[in-house]
């Protein structure tokens, strides 16, 4: 039986005590599904289109994402980690199903080309608390080894399988697991995961 | 064949969902009965959920409104009821630490984005010029947070937070202000670069939530002091600093 209890660590999201407002979503609290998504929206959609690139699907996987959110609610286990983390896997997993069915790649391409509509977004608000993230997690891929770090973002960044990124950096499959690993858990402590 | 020693190096693999379907499967059984392996695929779910904080951006108002009113119309599942139920997270120091700098830099992107509350009270033209004020001074901030050599350390004191950035390829710091208690209208929170042990101003802050780059350079400063002043500042600490923040 599992007893992890993970924490994010990190700067985390602003005000609203993640967990709880699962915890009230379960129950049906529509307000607090929308307090919710006020904190977790951003993070989504930025994985969301920094795996899928077009800012179309992104919404909409997004959208699909939150939904689940809702649906699921009454199944997120806290002594499993986070709420964040929660929501991020779900995310991370929805974009990546995305890139690997076939339909995407073509609906990728037509929209690409038929559409320039970019959702609006506010400059300013993209400020302090990002950066600073941003900065601590660019700090801490720079400390990885080039192959670990080019695993790590593959895989994640870009929804690669491993035997995709073996592929693309020319190693075995079994390097490639490996590194994601060590890679992993160098990123672990110099985020300061789970402390 | 995957061998037993090969499932435990799937944990990245697993956490970053870079197996194919059939490994997935078989790797998630193989958790069932490996509480090591379900403890490092937590943490690293962690891990890469910080990855893709680091992406964050502003979505459009309108997806808000299409997700609110789309889940008025879905069914909720109900929870798997499992026999032994577990504490809730305990949020760790740490996290703690740097959920308050994040609660910092939430409050001044609040400032930042919505403008302040109590601007509602002030007459439209004002409130503006301030907000931009606020704007351009966050902005020095953010930039000043790209320098390679980029630092925070964060206190908090009486409630608020304060949060010192600074860069010493630069040589410049700034500080960003969450929540301070508020002063009565003839009083000021001043800075003060700490040259070990003398008090060189730096500044007073606007509000009790903001950011302000110091004024000065940190020219060997040792860290950055804040005080409460009467208007206008001072030129001397008048009292014992509310908050202390070395650069370390």
């Amino acid at each position: 039986m599992v007893n992890a209890i993970v924490q994010l660590a990190g700067p985390q999201r602003r005000g609203p005590d993640l967990e709880e407002l699962v915890a009230k979503v379960a129950i049906g609290d529509q307000d607090a599904f929308g307090r919710l998504y006020d904190a977790v929206a951003g993070p989504v959609l930025g994985l969301v289109r920094r795996v899928l690139r077009d800012p179309a699907q992104s919404e909409e996987v997004t959208q699909e994402v939150m939904l689940e959110i809702w649906r699921t609610a009454a199944r997120f286990r806290p002594d499993r980690g986070a709420a964040m983390a929660w929501v991020m896997t779900m995310a991370h997993r929805r974009a990546v199903d995305r890139v690997r069915s076939a339909q995407a790649a073509t609906d990728r391409e037509q929209r690409a080309a038929a559409s320039a509509r970019m959702p609006a977004y506010d400059e300013v608000v993209e400020q302090v608390e990002s950066r600073i993230e941003r900065e601590q997690v660019r700090r801490c891929l720079r400390g990885l080894t080039e192959l670990q770090r080019e695993s790590v973002t593959l895989a994640y960044y870009r929804g690669c399988t491993y035997r995709e990124v073996a592929e693309l950096l020319g190693v075995p499959l079994g390097t490639v697991k490996t590194r994601l690993r060590d890679g992993l858990i160098r990123l672990r402590d110099c985020l300061g995961v789970g402390e | 064949m995957t061998t037993v020693a090969e499932l435990h190096t799937l944990t990245g693999a697993y956490a970053t969902h870079a197996l194919p379907e059939v490994e997935r499967s078989a790797f998630e059984e193989h958790l069932a009965i490996c509480p090591s392996c379900a403890r490092e695929v937590a943490e690293f779910s962690a891990t890469v959920a910080r990855l893709g904080l680091a992406e964050t951006v502003v979505p459009a108002p309108e997806l808000k409104q299409r997700v609110l009113a789309q889940a008025a119309t879905v069914r909720q599942l109900a929870p798997t009821v499992e026999e032994e139920d577990r504490p809730a997270a305990v949020r760790s120091r740490r996290g703690r630490m740097l959920g308050r700098l994040a609660l910092a830099a939430s409050v001044l992107l609040a400032v930042t984005a919505g403008g302040l509350a109590v601007q509602q009270h002030q007459d439209a033209q004002r409130a503006r010029s301030e907000t931009a004020a606020v704007r351009l001074q966050s902005a020095a901030v953010s930039s000043l947070l790209t320098a390679p050599d980029a630092r925070t350390a964060t206190t908090s004191s009486g409630g608020g937070v304060g949060t010192v950035v600074w860069s010493q390829s630069r040589d410049q710091a700034a500080f960003v202000a969450g929540s301070l208690p508020k002063l009565a209208a003839d009083h000021v929170y001043q800075l003060w670069y700490n040259d070990a042990g003398t008090m060189r101003a730096a500044g007073l802050l606007p509000a009790s939530s903001g950011a302000l780059v110091l004024t000065g350079r940190i020219d060997g400063a040792v860290g950055v002091g804040v005080t409460v002043e009467p208007s206008g500042g001072s030129a001397h600490p008048s009292g014992a600093p509310v908050m202390l923040l070395p650069f370390s």
